[in-house]
């Protein structure tokens, strides 16, 4: 990751300034007495990429690991736009300059080949590709979802698991567990295991950065943290049936004494995770809430991720 | 007696879904009293149902697709119109088991019954005349193919009112299309239909493999081949390689469901990720089957209506063909976020850029075809020119989603929607649109009207940008595909413009239609007597438009690329031929292909429904058909030599120095660059 962002760093200072200058334009635009910046398509399509850059998503990271993946959206968006727009451009002015009507163009009816020419084009997208192979290359590597960041403190440990249609998150440290959001500290790496009891769904938490799916019978790993305090959402990016747009949680990030405040708040709480409530959360439900126990007598995850949990059902119950 | 049919399979609860289908079996009910009335059903029957004549089943694959591109279309008009609705604590008007039966729907429409019969209506037109040949290599095959996937159209069709579609997305993902999560018939209409259409898809991919490699016209060796069929010989290498996987992993989806196997299930050693590794094997390669013709298409109209030679002929071959090989390398990329290593990633990644090389090398190549010509803005032109500028930009957004750790935040995202749409619309759409109407005057003897062909145009073409650029943007502000609601309203203006898009393309499928109405209406003003419109370059346009059943009354003899301009300069193309005429043998009409898909669409009903005696009486009726149809051995017709000659003189070209018309052009411009060169 080090390497990523050493490379990119000079590409990331200077995609900051476009993005400080798209904001301002933006709340430029929003003066307009228009609900959409601008009529013309340039405008809204303007429009899209200003609002795209400034409000939550992957554009707003909060953790490391979002903050090189923008930065190698960024390069590689830079890199690629670098011939593509050229092309765009040489493709508009050769088709104007060359219209049948524009007798000072000359007209070249046999003209079919130039070895040099076919050196260049398939030397530029070589190139590029050299370039992007290496980003890709070494990010899968320094992004590598199950490898751990580099933090002086030791991660969280946090175990999830997909049910229909909900997130269960299990402390198997601090023993406790919650339904549909999850309390990590500032600053501290979170190493997530994830697995499901039916179906895949994909966990995400677009401002934190990469996404694992969930799969039942197998279990998939993942390290985010998240530096700053504030709530940030959740979700499933895998359509999962019924229930899955309303798949949504919260991650809740805190400063350390806080979020210790919370586990002893918890733990102090009612609410227990044993094998018949866990039998109960295994049935599909939709829209559900957050729910909070506050012990785990034997933590389930190892269990629901051998595969050792009959939760067959069938749409038709569910709805 | 009727398995798991009872009247509560039809959704008579469900307005739209009732509505839809009376206004289906009203217009059904029209054209059936139109044609009994007019007495049309002898001439259907013997001239386009039984026909055997690759022309007409090419057209018959793109009237296919263009009916089923309107279902299609009305999936994706609901779904952009639910998500335009249901921000915050909207619920829209689509309750989630229908919403999510109709993006499944709209997927596999657009991919396996719109996408592919275009893409196959084309290559069936003009494969055989480009190669200078009288037909496909098995012609009677070839209607079996086209029936076929007529037989898994009808079967999508028919779920919309008996019973339901699959809610699992467009390639069903186990274990949630097995059958504990997926109890009904939808995801078995799903696996029926594809199958039908995919053998049919299979036969057709060998007949005209079959066709390029061992019928080409006399003096046409590989290097003199068009750079369409060079697409399509690739292409269909694709389909006989990938749609043999598509139906093994389908056989084993069907064996879970069916008789309790567990290949796919989550217990008893069932392994969900076989799937989506196998179904992805298919489905990347499925990709490049539809976008290498197009290039094909583009590669033809770009160098006619430059009037000079495809730049970089070669390149573009090699570029072709690189890209048929490492299409089967990448499949993985579909899946970076289930958890495979870093090396694995970053070598699929990688090998996934590296098809970035060889399409960036056809653009270059497009582009330098356009440098030094004298482009006649026809409506191909300007989807040629609509399509590499949003190509370029699609092409862009996939090598970013090939970078593993930018995949990991884009995954399944709206922006890889619009990524798919930007090249699936803007490369695959856009040709076919240009093929179509670059090959129109030569199937029907008339061009398509310019006026209104140049509106569809912008109206595709702007209602892409519209439709599709907001989705870049609400991927990127972390919105997943596949919402039938979602929580943040700041969304929704992004959603509304979206619907706006969607708007305006559908105004450009009006206007196709009323585009083919007008241009019927004016087919004498259009008439293109010359058989060469375009002042084109390949063999098809040196016969008459529409071409005679034989296509050539003699094969031509090809002595370098663009066969047809090097005839043009040397004053050898003239009709009528001179020598004398032999009596020509064409293929029979064969009603096999209808009867079989007749059977085949009952098999599929009853296998859906569980009515076992009636599968087995598709089955065997199946069976039965193909057993008589082996056993015929009258199986030509003769075309007597004066009716070959009475056929050429009526279609006489003009003088080579007539008033009118390319032929004069082409002299003088030939004349003009020796003179330039000078």
């Amino acid at each position: 990751m080090v390497v990523t962002e050493k490379l990119c760093g000079l590409a990331h200072a200077a995609m900051e300034f476009p993005r400080r200058l798209r904001c301002s334009a933006r709340h430029w635009l929003r003066d307009r007495t228009s609900p959409f910046p601008g009529r013309s398509v340039v405008g809204i399509l303007l429009g899209c990429m200003m609002l795209a850059s400034c409000s939550e998503g992957v554009l707003d990271p909060h953790g490391q690991v979002g903050r090189a993946e923008r930065v190698i959206l960024g390069d590689a968006t830079a890199i690629m736009l670098a011939v593509v727009i050229p092309v765009i451009i040489l493709t508009l002015v050769f088709a104007w300059w060359f219209r049948a009507g524009n007798r000072r163009a000359v007209y070249r009816p046999e003209w079919e080949y130039s070895g040099r020419i076919e050196l260049i084009i398939w030397a530029i997208p070589t190139l590029v590709i050299l370039f992007l192979g290496g980003i890709a290359w070494i990010g899968s590597h320094d992004l590598d979802p199950p490898k751990p960041l580099d933090s002086a403190t030791p991660p969280l440990e946090v175990e999830v698991v997909s049910l229909d249609w909900r997130w269960l998150f299990i402390y198997p440290r601090e023993h406790i567990a919650t339904i549909n959001y999850l309390v990590v500290p500032t600053g501290v790496p979170v190493h997530f295991r994830l697995t499901s009891t039916s179906v895949m769904n994909s966990f995400f938490i677009p401002q934190l950065g990469s996404q694992i799916y969930t799969m039942p019978g197998m279990t998939t790993q993942l390290n985010l943290q998240a530096d700053s305090p504030g709530t940030y959402a959740g979700l499933s990016a895998q359509f999962s049936g019924p229930g899955f747009s309303d798949m949504r949680f919260t991650l809740r990030a805190e400063p350390i004494e806080r979020f210790e405040g919370w586990v002893a708040q918890v733990r102090a709480g009612s609410g227990v995770l044993n094998e018949p409530i866990l039998a109960q959360l295994v049935r599909p439900t939709r829209a559900a809430g957050e729910l909070t126990y506050g012990s785990v007598p034997r933590d389930p995850f190892e269990m629901v991720a051998g595969g050792h949990m009959a939760t067959l059902w069938s749409p038709k119950e569910a709805l | 007696m009727f398995g798991r049919l009872t009247w509560s399979a039809i959704p008579f609860d469900q307005p739209i879904v009732m509505g839809t289908c009376a206004a289906v079996g009203v217009v059904l009910l029209v054209i059936f009293a139109l044609v009994t009335f007019k007495g049309w059903w002898p001439y259907l029957w013997r001239e386009w149902i039984t026909s055997v004549d690759h022309k007409r089943i090419g057209a018959m694959y793109m009237i296919l697709g263009l009916v089923m591109l309107v279902r299609g279309f009305s999936d994706a008009i609901m779904m952009r119109t639910q998500q335009a609705l249901a921000a915050g604590h909207a619920a829209g008007y689509l309750p989630p088991e229908h919403f999510d039966q109709i993006f499944s729907a709209h997927g596999t429409i657009m991919i396996f019954f719109v996408a592919m019969p275009f893409v196959i209506g084309l290559m069936n037109f003009a494969l055989p005349l480009q190669l200078g040949v009288r037909d496909v290599a098995f012609p009677k095959l070839n209607s079996v193919s086209f029936w076929l996937t007529a037989a898994g159209v009808l079967l999508v069709n028919l779920s919309l009112f008996v019973g339901e579609f699959a809610r699992t997305g467009w390639l069903a993902y186990p274990p949630l299309s097995e059958l504990a999560y997926s109890p009904g018939v939808g995801v078995d209409y799903y696996l029926w239909s594809l199958q039908l259409s995919g053998l049919g898809t299979l036969l057709s991919g060998i007949n005209l493999t079959t066709t390029i490699l061992k019928l080409r016209a006399p003096g046409m060796g590989y290097k003199r081949m068009p750079v369409f069929c060079w697409t399509a010989l690739a292409s269909n290498l694709l389909i006989v390689a990938a749609f043999p996987v598509l139906t093994a992993t389908f056989a084993m989806l069907l064996l879970d469901r069916y008789c309790g196997f567990h290949f796919f299930t989550n217990d008893l050693g069932g392994n969900p990720m076989m799937y989506i590794n196998l179904i992805w094997i298919w489905g990347h390669p499925e990709v490049y089957i539809l976008i290498l013709p197009a290039f094909g298409v583009f590669s033809e109209v770009v160098a006619t209506f430059s009037g000079k030679p495809l730049f970089g002929y070669r390149s573009m071959v090699l570029a072709t063909m690189a890209i048929c090989v490492l299409s089967f390398m990448v499949w993985l990329h579909h899946f970076f976020t289930m958890g495979a290593g870093a090396d694995v990633n970053g070598f699929f990644g990688i090998a996934t850029m590296i098809i970035a090389v060889p399409t960036g090398v056809k653009v270059f190549n497009w582009l330098f075809t356009l440098y030094g010509a004298r482009v006649q803005y026809n409506v191909p032109v300007y989807w040629t020119l609509g399509f590499i500028v949003t190509f370029v930009i699609g092409g862009m957004t996939g090598v970013l989603m090939a970078i593993p750790p930018a995949d990991f935040v884009l995954h399944n995202s709206l922006f890889l929607i619009a990524h798919f749409h930007n090249v699936v619309i803007g490369g695959v759409v856009f040709g076919v649109m240009a093929g179509m109407t670059y090959w129109f005057p030569k199937a029907f003897g008339f061009k398509l009207n310019e006026r209104l062909g140049k509106a569809v145009f912008w109206c595709w073409f702007i209602g892409f940008y519209l439709a599709f650029m907001p989705l870049y943007a609400l991927g990127l502000m972390g919105a997943t595909r596949r919402m039938q609601h979602y929580p943040d309203t700041h969304w929704q203006p992004l959603m509304l413009v979206a619907l706006s898009g969607a708007v305006v393309i559908l105004l450009g499928i009006v206007l196709t239609v009323i585009q083919i109405a007008v241009s019927i209406r004016q087919r004498h003003a259009n008439r293109d007597r010359s058989g060469d419109p375009w002042n084109a370059r390949t063999l098809e346009w040196s016969i008459p438009s529409p071409p005679p059943a034989w296509n050539f009354t003699r094969l031509p003899s090809v002595e370098g690329t663009d066969a047809y301009w090097h005839m043009k300069k040397e004053g050898t193309a003239q009709r009528p031929l001179p020598g004398a005429y032999v009596d020509l043998h064409l293929p029979r009409n064969s009603p096999v292909g209808v009867f079989l898909a007749f059977f085949a669409v009952t098999l599929g009903f009853a296998l859906i429904w569980r009515i076992y005696w009636l599968a087995a009486v598709g089955l065997v009726g199946a069976v039965v058909v193909a057993l008589i149809e082996s056993w015929k051995t009258d199986l030509a017709i003769r075309v007597p030599a004066p009716e070959v000659e009475a056929f050429e003189h009526a279609h006489a070209t003009a003088p080579l120095r007539g008033p009118s018309g390319s032929r004069d052009t082409v002299h003088d411009d030939v004349v003009a660059t020796s003179g330039d060169r000078s």
